[in-house]
């Protein structure tokens, strides 16, 4: 793992993209609890160790399908936090132009990014057509999608791991366990404590790494990366962290223990490697509050942006079901 | 719509340098396939048992394998919900993958990948998915429930598909070139019973049928049948067992039936003003029940009977030859009803 550590210039990016993916997200759950929003809202807080691992891995040629977790993956992209804002309050200046809601439509291929759906994992077929389309031009690109805990039961999980496997394709999937499936804890989902096992079954890597250590997630995202950029094939690795809020904005998830978000609080990804970085040496207290400091007014400015935007014209609602 | 005339607009000389282009509804297919691969580089095939010398569970891509390498002759595991989803990313990135559903009957289990993913992502984020599904479809082949059905009203109740459905060899060529063309998901139900009985003219080279375009199969004036697929020929059986009963019904082959060419289904209804729709696909809510609407809403004053269809009963397919003819269309069946309804 060694030949992938970062220098400093790189951890001080990494911090800033987990910051920016913090305050983006605490900023629009105050924003929906005030309500203010429009439709629903998921929040990823707990998770940007492994958007921001992961995502800062990939080359710009990789193509990525993230999901309703990975705000920090859609900003290390490049869809910015004003668009990000625009298609969360349905304005036409989000990358779905208000065609769908929150986090979901918000692909953009000149970003080499795919969208999800709500059909969970519908994203990780999708994705392993990307990498086969890599493997069918011989250009060496890799594809990248992320799943829960949860999508690991469903049946086309499985079918798309074989396929990935007996193509040998350039494909790296990233399960995000975070312990609950909306309401469903693990214990109710599945026998076996780790889901990277069952990668055994496909005859590929099943790697386990603690998702809320920035680092740690980099490094196997990386080597998995790039083995599958050398004709390796596919990996799977399994982030384990915590859902630290409701499935979504309106779920007070009142079923997780208190002791659980408590123990898993102690684990922010953001403050410990912030600290990390302080104890390192590598960064000061004020060159922290001065990236706290960019990062809120970035997030202001977005969110001030896509309230000044228009909604969508309603007589465009048939406008754009079929391509030209 | 366009009334295709009999010799497609080649010249009489023409056609008959052409004789040896009496071709299956199945070679058609295949045709269209090949010359598409050999067109465009992104074109490729995937699907279950289709690679090698075997060539498909109805031999529809036998010698692909051998002419375009494996890369092109994608074969797939049998899992249809993931192999649907990987051609839209394959699609997603430019490429056109036709996909062999090796019986209609299956696209259920490919359902999420096509209904949510495939369809909706145009409008969603404005990302073109450009895939073809080939369904072979229908029966009347002593097939039984799972190798007999006909589900395309699932897909014409999808916005963002498009779905077509020939009923002859010409057809069945230009559709398909016109289907890979498209920047759409396209659903391409293809007639089992045509495949080796059906044969007919097909253009050589290329020959693209435009999707929305109904074609007139038979003019006539004293009623109208609008149909698809496997039904356009036992319309037009019947049509000739009525000629001879001095009833000259006109034949709409529909062709396409997501978009629907409104026009054509409107002119032949304002035209004759008694229609019976008629498809293999089970009656309740099916295609017919759109068009039967379309024409009482938009041609209403023009009628002189009651719309009438007819479509396959509302049970599953059965197996055994008099319960599957009493569950399908036939000639017979639609002679029996036009003459009543010309008699209205």
């Amino acid at each position: 793992m060694s030949d992938y550590s970062l220098t400093r210039d790189q951890k001080l990016e990494i911090y800033y993209w987990m910051r920016l993916t913090r305050t983006l997200d605490d900023r629009a759950v105050a924003h929906w609890k005030q309500g203010r929003g429009v439709g629903g809202m998921f929040s990823q807080r707990g998770h940007e160790a492994i958007s921001i691992g992961t995502g800062y891995a990939l080359a710009p040629e990789d193509v990525v399908a993230p999901m309703h977790r990975d705000l920090g993956c859609y900003l290390l992209r490049g869809l910015t936090p004003r668009r990000i804002f625009s298609n969360l309050l349905g304005r036409s200046t989000g990358p779905s132009q208000g065609r769908d809601a929150n986090m979901h439509g918000s692909g953009d291929l000149s970003l080499n990014l795919v969208g999800f759906i709500s059909h969970l994992p519908q994203s990780v077929p999708v994705a392993l057509g990307v990498a086969m389309s890599f493997l069918y031009r011989n250009e060496r690109r890799v594809a990248m999608t992320y799943i829960g805990d949860g999508s690991t039961s469903a049946g086309v999980f499985h079918e798309t791991m074989n396929m990935a496997s007996l193509f040998n394709a350039p494909f790296v999937l990233i399960v995000e366990n975070n312990q609950y499936a909306y309401s469903t804890p693990l214990s109710q989902q599945m026998k076996v404590p780790d889901i990277a096992t069952r990668a055994a079954g496909y005859g590929i890597p099943g790697i386990i790494v603690e998702g809320n250590d920035v680092e740690a997630v980099y490094a196997v995202t990386k080597a998995a990366i790039e083995r599958a950029r050398d004709g390796g094939g596919p990996t799977l690795i399994e982030a384990k962290t915590m859902r630290m809020m409701g499935h979504a904005i309106h779920d007070g998830a009142e079923y997780v223990p208190r002791e659980l978000l408590a123990e898993w609080e102690a684990k922010n990804p953001v403050t410990n490697f912030e600290a990390r970085l302080i104890a390192q040496g590598l960064i000061d207290q004020v060159e922290i509050d001065e990236i706290k400091h960019r990062c809120e007014i970035e997030v202001t400015d977005a969110l001030e942006y896509a309230e000044a935007c228009p909604m969508p014209d309603a007589a465009t609602v048939e406008d754009g079901v079929y391509a030209p | 719509m366009s009334t295709v005339p009999a010799n497609f607009g080649f010249t009489e000389a023409e056609q008959i340098a052409e004789t040896d282009r009496n071709l299956t509804y199945i070679a058609a297919i295949s045709e269209a396939l090949r010359e598409e691969m050999q067109r465009d580089p992104n074109v490729f095939v995937m699907g279950e048992d289709i690679a090698g010398p075997f060539g498909g569970a109805f031999k529809v891509t036998k010698g692909f394998s051998e002419e375009f390498g494996d890369r092109r002759v994608l074969n797939m595991p049998m899992a249809e919900l993931g192999f649907v989803g990987a051609a839209s990313g394959m699609a997603l990135m430019g490429l056109r993958p036709v996909i062999e559903m090796q019986f209609a009957d299956f696209i259920s289990t490919p359902f999420d990948s096509i209904v949510q993913y495939a369809a909706t992502n145009y409008y969603r984020w404005g990302a073109a998915i450009p895939w073809v599904i080939r369904a072979p479809s229908d029966g009347g082949l002593r097939s039984g429930p799972f190798h007999s059905q006909n589900p395309e009203a699932w897909f014409v109740h999808t916005p963002g598909l498009k779905v077509v459905a020939p009923g002859t060899p010409a057809d069945a060529k230009g559709l398909l070139i016109a289907a890979i063309r498209d920047n759409n998901p396209v659903i391409y139900f293809e007639s089992k019973p045509l495949y080796r009985s059906q044969k007919g003219y097909v253009p050589p080279g290329d020959y693209v049928v435009p999707i929305g375009q109904a074609a007139l199969a038979r003019m006539g004036a004293d009623l109208s049948i609008i149909t698809y697929g496997a039904q356009v020929r036992e319309s037009l059986t019947a049509a000739d067992r009525l000629a001879a009963d001095g009833i000259n019904a006109e034949v709409l082959d529909l062709r396409t039936l997501k978009p629907l060419d409104t026009e054509a289904i409107l002119a032949t209804a304002r035209k004759t003003g008694k229609v019976l729709v008629v498809h293999s696909a089970n009656q309740l809510v099916g295609v017919g029940a759109e068009v039967a609407a379309l024409i009482a809403e938009q041609a209403f004053e023009w009628l002189d009977a009651p719309i009438h269809r007819l479509g396959g009963l509302d049970v599953p397919v059965p197996f055994s030859p008099p319960l599957e003819d009493a569950y399908r269309p036939s000639a017979q069946k639609i002679y029996q009803i036009a003459r009543e309804l010309a008699a209205f």
